[in-house]
């Protein structure tokens, strides 16, 4: 219990420092874009509007940094980002709401059978050492050093195309209605496959070559030795012994490294034109919309601290060791 | 069941070079394989990256009347929509990559080491305030908090994109740092170092530092194939565009002048496969790094043997032989090719 008291303090206090992060850094850096744009829209948008932009970015240069805090916490508890500006007048937070449920089916499927193939491989590689399964690490190697977006390229020039089962961008087919029904989700999932290949093939190697160091090492433990003299068979020790208690470390990298793929996974969207977040992260990014921009990075670090969390009761589970702390 | 004189001998055939001068011994991680071809791939881009602009044969703004045309023997990768010479976009922006890869993994490398030694040395406090500081890092994706700081800066140049990326990518390493200074500070060689009373500092740059100088490299390494493939991605999605050419450019305009509908493959695959290439070669150094740390690690080569009597067994390194009697295998399952483990 206790530890887990103390990984919800560290995720509050991470999200209390993301947060601040955010409220510094237009205030630091030298120039002034927010207030050119405001002026430009300066007509068609309500007080309200304008005045939660100038909290938002620091424009009330006669309040103390103190006040503008204090005010620039009280408008995130209202679940107010400001305004758009390139889906202007639409609120920042409605089109996160658009977006993100797009970029979580993705990324979140993706990455969990990533890790299960990538682990379930390295267990293999690991146990395997020393035989043609070697072979298969420069492989994985060259694959990790591919940047998402390349692959996504080379994906779209070679396997889509006039005639192909695969469409080479979009999230689904131009006519279809959003919506639970089976003819959507049929053309939804058949727009993903090629986005979700990409992030798949290029995140798949890092699993496999930690899982198979961890695999290397725990190989040469005592019990592993007494299971083989037990007489278990090869295939046991390997996955109740071997693969257990190295699955560990697996499992907190797992955490760690979800914000990178994230970021990956982003430049997948951008090629494919995917309508979720990393698309508009891309055109927000051309548009200059600074109070999109900063809603995106506010809602993708809450997101990843979530699933950090969630990885870390999974890891309160499988180790013992964690819970008997208390 | 021991395994005959003959057999051992073979599975330790691997020639194993004893050379007495001390210099040799030192870069003795050059011998693998693996970083030997990282170096000479970083070799080659670094070379590049000096020479690039005196030898690219044209201007790479430079307009011409060829207009998204495949490879000739003018343009060896093809043009673009205005005409450039797609070769000469590639060997002119390879400076900036080996820039700021390089600037972006120094500063990440200096702050993880202060930060990493220092939190593992001193412990208490001061650890627990570190090593908050360094998760919070951790889970932040990088990426875009990156993008969030790169582009509120009114003019972006390579340098600041180093900056911006190095400040914020030390993380990973200051963790492993800790891990291993924590690891060194109680062994003995300190403790007496401590007892003859050297100072704190000179205990942390002459006894702990050099003991960690693998570990640096490594991280040092692995932050630039981030910090390489984070400049890149920045330019790929529009940010510091007027910092000059370098291969996320490339791939910006080939995204932006839709070059996947057109079947312009020149325009996007050179810098794809330069990036993968230089990537390929810091991963194997950093494997070859890692490998000269924990030789467990290496890939052993042939390990399946044939002994005398014709049964195959499979030398395992790492794991304690447990050789089973024909008699029990056939009990449990019958498997009458199962391989025996063995110790090298």
């Amino acid at each position: 219990m206790k530890h887990l008291l103390r990984r919800i303090g560290f995720y509050l206090f991470t999200a209390w420092a993301a947060i601040t992060v955010n409220f510094f850094v237009p205030r630091l850096v030298p120039g002034d874009p927010v207030s050119s744009l405001l002026a430009r829209y300066q007509g068609e948008m309500s007080t309200n509007a304008i005045h939660s932009l100038r909290v938002l970015f620091g424009l009330d240069k006669n309040q103390s940094l103190l006040q503008q805090y204090v005010s620039y916490w009280g408008q995130l508890f209202h679940g107010n980002l400001g305004l758009s500006f390139k889906h202007f007048p639409t609120p920042v937070l409605s089109v996160i709401h658009q977006t993100l449920p797009w970029t979580l089916c993705l990324v979140g499927i993706t990455t969990i059978a990533s890790f299960v193939l990538g682990t379930g491989l390295g267990v293999v590689a690991g146990w395997r050492r020393g035989t043609w399964v070697d072979g298969l690490l420069p492989v994985t190697t060259f694959l990790q050093s591919v940047p998402y977006f390349a692959l996504g390229m080379l994906l779209i020039a070679f396997v889509t195309g006039p005639g192909s089962y695969f469409p080479s961008g979009g999230g689904y087919s131009p006519g279809a209605i959003p919506g639970w029904h089976w003819g959507f989700i049929t053309t939804a999932v058949r727009h993903s496959v090629l986005p979700a290949l990409t992030i798949l093939i290029t995140s798949v190697a890092g699993w496999i070559l930690g899982m198979r160091n961890m695999m290397v090492t725990v190989a040469s433990e005592d019990y592993i030795t007494v299971a083989h003299a037990k007489g278990l068979s090869d295939r046991r020790v390997m996955v109740n012994y071997a693969a257990r208690n190295a699955l560990l470390p697996s499992i907190s990298g797992f955490a760690l490294s979800l914000g990178f793929i994230v970021g990956g996974a982003f430049l997948v969207e951008i090629v494919f034109s995917y309508p979720g977040i990393g698309s508009e992260l891309f055109s927000a990014v051309e548009a200059k919309d600074y109070p999109l921009l900063q809603g995106i990075f506010l809602i993708i670090t809450l997101s990843v601290l979530a699933a950090n969390f969630i990885a870390d009761l999974v890891y309160m589970f499988l180790d013992p060791r964690t819970r008997k702390e208390a | 069941m021991s395994l005959p004189a003959t057999d051992m001998a073979a599975v330790e055939a691997s020639p194993v070079i004893v050379d007495p001068s001390h210099k040799r011994r030192r870069f003795r991680f050059l011998t693998s394989a693996k970083a030997a071809s990282g170096l000479v791939i970083i070799g080659f881009f670094v070379v590049l990256a000096i020479i690039g602009p005196w030898i690219a044969p044209y201007n790479p703004d430079k307009r011409g009347n060829d207009l998204v045309k495949g490879p000739s023997w003018h343009h060896w990768f093809g043009t673009t929509h205005l005409g450039q010479d797609i070769f000469s976009q590639v060997i002119v922006g390879t400076r900036a990559v080996v820039y700021v890869g390089f600037l972006a993994s120094l500063i990440a490398g200096v702050l993880s080491v202060l930060v990493g030694v220092t939190a593992g040395y001193l412990g208490g406090i001061i650890d627990d305030l570190l090593s908050s500081l360094t998760n919070v890092f951790l889970v932040i994706p990088g990426l875009l908090l990156i993008v969030i700081i790169t582009v509120s800066i009114p003019t972006v140049t390579n340098t600041v994109i180093a900056i911006v990326i190095g400040v914020t990518s030390w993380a990973w390493g200051a963790r492993v740092l800790r891990a291993q200074t924590m690891s060194l500070r109680r062994r003995d060689y300190i403790e007496a170092s401590r007892a003859t009373g050297e100072t704190t500092w000179r205990i942390i740059c002459f006894e702990v530092m050099p003991n960690l100088s693998a570990i640096i490299a490594s991280g040092f390494v692995g932050t630039a194939i981030y910090a390489v493939l984070s400049e890149i991605t920045l330019a790929f999605i529009g940010i510091g565009g007027n910092a000059g050419w370098n291969w996320g450019t490339i791939l910006y305009w080939a995204q932006g002048q839709a070059a996947l509908p057109r079947g312009a493959w020149w325009w996007f695959l050179p810098a794809s496969f330069a990036i993968a290439l230089l990537g390929t070669g810091l991963a194997l150094l950093n494997f070859g790094i890692d490998e000269f740390i924990s030789p467990r690690l290496r890939s052993s080569g042939k390990t399946s043997i044939k002994m005398l009597n014709g049964r195959k067994v499979r030398m395992r390194v790492g794991f304690t032989p447990v050789l089973s009697s024909p008699a029990l295998t056939s009990a449990s399952g019958g498997r009458s090719d199962r391989t025996i483990e063995g110790a090298a």
